[in-house]
């Protein structure tokens, strides 16, 4: 597996994913406030929020799949996507909240309470918390194997975050389907991992057995 | 657009008016495609003249009518409504046009129709949304009216907006405007009006019954499945910091002076 940058530029290149990641929010907050962002700014930028959540959701989730089936070894930048996702789905939590809804709390109260669409969304938000605290490596040494466990919840998250995104619209758009789309292939793809590796490591066994023979 | 010639109207709400850019430029037309952008950025292939209009069906006198000749036939007047979608938000726009009653007045409805139903042109050349491999909707766009409710001084056949004929991502080049019903009963670039005595299958209805009615009249107290209707924002307000945030929704959108004895002793939850 070749490493993708040299080993000295790779803490900046997280850094730089951090930066360039956070741009789409901080422009359309600025295009937002300067009434620049439409005819409903709100709206759109709730929606752009929504959308680079799920964009994260699907990078963080790609990752694996990538190093496992291209050999294309990204882990380095998996913590720095999944906190964008959590970063991203805040944000669009708190444009709702803030900007759309406010200030009326009770009205936002009965929207998670009666739809289901919100629910969906609110419960994935809530279980990226604790997968955002435990980000660190110092969690990580601490929790050890029940830190993998944790963080298997990216699987329930990322199929809320779908049915959230699909019930939220009239009909469903062509762009629906393709994230849409991504997330279940990925969240399959989990499904069908342990098959692919079983196969991997029996032909490694036979080569090994080969060898042995020929020696 | 071309201007058109037109007389005040006594059918004026005193709000401010809705920017023009943004009357033009967020449209909901599914024929033209599916984000609020796409009518106006790709309706240009669209040809509103030469343009006729039939009304047949359940009437002495059924006929084709030619944009043109009704636009010098009836006073074009400028009637400042609220605008309400569905989808929570609002405008106040200046359309300019005819009440429907007049055309309706034209063919000479028979006793026995009860309702009027209304099509949206099908031309997947010139509309983007009607062709390829994805559509959102089963063309044509169908919309309907109880009788009473078309022959209502306030519902509006728009021939245009802001003194100027109608561009095509608003409906060119005429299109129904009923103001106390959510945005989506304005039926847009009709091309027959039919009298009846069965209540139409109006689009929405047919693509979600459990959200979208056949009367959907503007009420803050039937939710939308997912969203509330109790409030709304006003488009073009400005951006994040001066716009006014939400604002309640008035039941019939503001008119219920005007309208709410169509529906006398009607159960407006279950007719929603």
């Amino acid at each position: 597996m070749a490493p993708v940058l040299p080993k000295r530029w790779q803490p900046a290149s997280v850094w730089l994913l951090y930066i360039v990641g956070l741009l789409p929010a901080a422009w359309s907050f600025y295009l937002g406030a300067t009434d620049d962002l439409g005819a409903d700014p709100v709206k759109s930028f709730e929606l752009l929020l929504g959308l680079w959540t799920l964009r994260f959701l699907i990078a963080t989730l790609a990752v694996s799949p990538f190093r496992d089936l291209a050999g294309w070894n990204l882990i380095r930048y998996r913590r720095a996507l999944g906190l964008l996702t959590f970063y991203y789905a805040l944000m669009h939590f708190s444009v709702y909240a803030i900007l759309d809804q406010a200030p009326m709390f009770n009205a936002i109260l009965a929207d998670v309470l009666k739809r289901p669409f919100i629910m969906f969304g609110m419960a994935a938000l809530l279980l990226l918390i604790p997968l955002a605290i435990t980000s660190n490596m110092a969690s990580i040494r601490r929790l050890g194997k029940n830190w993998i466990r944790l963080h298997r919840l990216i699987y329930p998250i990322a199929a809320l975050g779908a049915l959230h995104f699909a019930l939220s619209t009239k009909v469903l758009t062509l762009e629906q389907y393709v994230y849409i789309g991504l997330i279940v292939v990925l969240l399959l793809y989990r499904g069908v991992r342990p098959i692919l590796r079983a196969r991997k490591n029996e032909r490694k066994n036979l080569r090994a057995q080969a060898t042995e023979r020929i020696a | 657009a071309a201007a058109l010639a037109v007389v005040p109207s006594r059918y004026k709400v005193d709000e401010k008016l809705t920017p023009q850019k943004d009357v033009t430029t967020y449209n909901n037309f599914y024929e033209f495609g599916l984000d609020k952008g796409d009518p106006a950025a790709l309706s240009g292939d669209f040809k509103p003249r030469p343009w006729t209009i039939a009304v047949d069906g359940m009437v002495g006198k059924p006929g084709t009518f030619d944009i043109d000749q009704l636009i010098k036939d009836f006073p074009i007047e400028e009637r400042v409504y609220r605008m309400r979608c569905v989808e929570a938000w609002s405008m106040v726009i200046p359309w300019n046009g005819f009440p429907l009653a007049a055309l309706l007045d034209k063919v000479e409805p028979l006793g026995s129709a009860k309702y009027v139903a209304f099509e949206t042109v099908v031309r997947p050349e010139e509309m983007p949304g009607q062709g390829g491999y994805f559509q959102s909707l089963s063309w044509p766009y169908i919309e309907g009216l109880r009788l009473d409710e078309a022959r209502h001084p306030l519902t509006l056949l728009a021939v245009g907006l802001y003194g100027e004929t109608l561009p095509n991502q608003n409906g060119a080049p005429i299109r129904l405007v009923v103001p106390w019903k959510y945005g989506f009963k304005g039926i847009k670039s009709i091309v027959r009006i039919t009298l009846t005595d069965q209540q139409p299958k109006n689009t929405w209805q047919v693509t979600n019954p459990q959200e979208y009615g056949f009367y959907a009249n503007v009420n803050p107290e039937v939710d939308h499945p997912r969203w509330s209707q109790a409030t709304e924002r006003r488009i073009g307000e400005g951006g994040f910091f001066s716009s006014g945030g939400r604002r309640p929704t008035l039941p019939f959108n503001g008119y219920a002076d005007e309208v709410a004895s169509l529906y006398a002793g009607m159960d407006l939850r279950a007719n929603y």
